[in-house]
């Protein structure tokens, strides 16, 4: 345990913070790579999962693409990108996105899915366009789940770019990969604590996000992750999302 | 693509291959174990069930390869030892599981609990013979979801210097050989898939009313909250 109070001193050692390639500049290069690549994914798989939800085709194939690239060793694929394409920001990047789609694919479909056929009859009724009902129905009642979507992209991302460490992508990772390297324990632990305590803290932002973008009025049962209407129902869509971490 | 030099070590990717498998399953198998009861506890206490789910997400949210160096600091253990990576996916089989076992019990309904202790089933065969069963499908459809991204995951020990085909990942990239990296990819989804199967044949054996509906458990599984 003592390691772990080795650790806490380096990352709190002020002198890891400003000088030469510092804490702050690796976690810039993880939170700028993170970002662009959630943004895509979450550009390309947010119209795809509501237009599966609100039409209700192509459902199984967005099942077993999320099943399959859950499969996907992420790793591998690096490995591979960066031996095709050469060291730089794109590689990572391209696995990112290519496993940061099914989690807001399926938190979007899911979401818009749920949408109790009712009030999206009731919707129509009114006189409601197809884009009415989905900017002004669908979607802010889909919020919850396709936040929930995007955190567990967002998740996934931040921890895989760890990994990316590896392969001379900088980032917080650099310092467990170096550590380990080296076999300078307390960099390493240093480094592990310090994206763990990232991860916590980006799970952390989009919980709150969760629950900040449900409309009011909505039920409660939808907002408390673990009320008890929540459990009478299907299990939580967010456990597809689950086991895709790397 | 060197098809030569996938001739030329089919032992390597065999042993490779074993290695993975010995990595992969225990934790599959220990995670589902463990989450048994965990689950079945989460169901009945709701203080439990917020204490082991947040315990689980919080755990679930540690990056793996932080995890890896986590496991070996914690408990004392060489950084090299392949018991870390079974520990680590271990940890995050029963975070994942726990959240489905839960689930699968608690869907269970109070009148067919009530039924089986009035047709005088003691709480044992209650458990083993009605609630037990009737998680199955829920229980297998989370076991698939661990499985898979076990066998996915056991590659980033590789990252750590304990050999599985994530070595082929490494390897690949310091000698620039991308072959390594496909053989690697190709083995661990026909070793995921091969998993699946399993599970899948387990399922129909244990659970034969579940068959009806074949494709039942995963859809169940990501039915959307609501439209139960």
């Amino acid at each position: 345990m003592n390691l772990f109070v080795q650790a806490f001193a380096w990352i709190f050692d002020g002198s890891h913070w400003v000088s030469g390639p510092n804490i702050w500049q690796r976690l810039g290069e993880t939170l700028w790579v993170s970002g662009i690549s959630v943004l895509i994914s979450v550009v390309i798989a947010v119209p795809i999962g509501v237009a599966i939800g609100h039409t209700g085709r192509g459902r199984s194939a967005a099942i077993l693409i999320s099943n399959a690239a859950r499969a996907l060793p992420t790793l591998g694929l690096l490995s591979l990108l960066i031996l095709l394409m050469g060291i730089g920001v794109l590689p990572p990047v391209i696995v990112l996105v290519i496993l940061g789609i099914p989690p807001t694919l399926a938190g979007a479909y899911a979401g818009v899915e749920a949408v109790d056929r009712q009030t999206i009859d009731a919707a129509r009724a009114l006189g409601m366009t197809e884009w009415q009902i989905i900017t002004r129905v669908e979607l802010p009642l889909a919020a919850n789940l396709l936040v929930g979507g995007i955190r567990a992209t967002a998740l996934q991302t931040v921890a895989t770019l760890t990994v990316a460490s590896y392969f001379a992508f900088g980032g917080l990772g650099l310092y467990l990969v170096n550590g380990l390297a080296q076999a300078d324990y307390v960099q390493m632990l240093a480094g592990a604590v310090l994206v763990t305590a990232l991860a916590l803290l980006v799970d952390g932002a989009f919980a709150i996000v969760q629950r900040l973008v449900v409309p009011r009025g909505v039920a409660r049962g939808r907002v408390d992750p673990d009320g008890p209407q929540k459990r009478a129902r299907a299990p939580r869509p967010r456990a597809l999302q689950e086991g895709m971490q790397s | 693509m060197n098809w030569v030099w996938i001739g030329s070590n089919l032992d390597l990717i065999w042993g490779r291959i074993l290695e993975h498998l010995a990595l992969s399953a225990p934790p599959i198998v220990i995670g589902f174990l463990l989450s048994i009861p965990l689950g079945y506890w989460a169901s009945r206490s709701k203080t439990a069930r917020s204490v082991l789910l947040t315990l689980g997400g919080i755990l679930y949210t540690i990056p793996s390869i932080a995890l890896l160096v986590l496991v070996p600091v914690t408990l004392g253990f060489a950084i090299l030892n392949p018991l870390n990576v079974v520990l680590a996916l271990t940890v995050y089989a029963v975070a994942i599981m726990v959240r489905s076992a839960a689930d699968a019990f608690s869907s269970t309904s109070r009148d067919v609990l009530s039924s089986a202790t009035a047709i005088g089933f003691s709480r044992a065969q209650r458990f083993f013979q009605v609630e037990l069963p009737l998680a199955g499908p829920v229980l297998l459809a989370g076991l698939r979801v661990v499985s898979v991204s076990t066998v996915s995951l056991v590659s980033v020990g590789s990252v750590i210097g304990v050999d599985s085909l994530g070595s082929f990942f490494t390897d690949a990239f310091q000698r620039q050989f991308p072959t390594e990296a496909i053989v690697g990819i190709v083995a661990i989804l026909l070793i995921a898939a091969l998993f699946d199967v399993i599970l899948v044949l387990i399922g129909r054996v244990l659970l034969p009313w579940n068959r009806t509906r074949r494709a039942a458990p995963a859809r169940a599984y990501l039915r959307p909250v609501g439209s139960s």
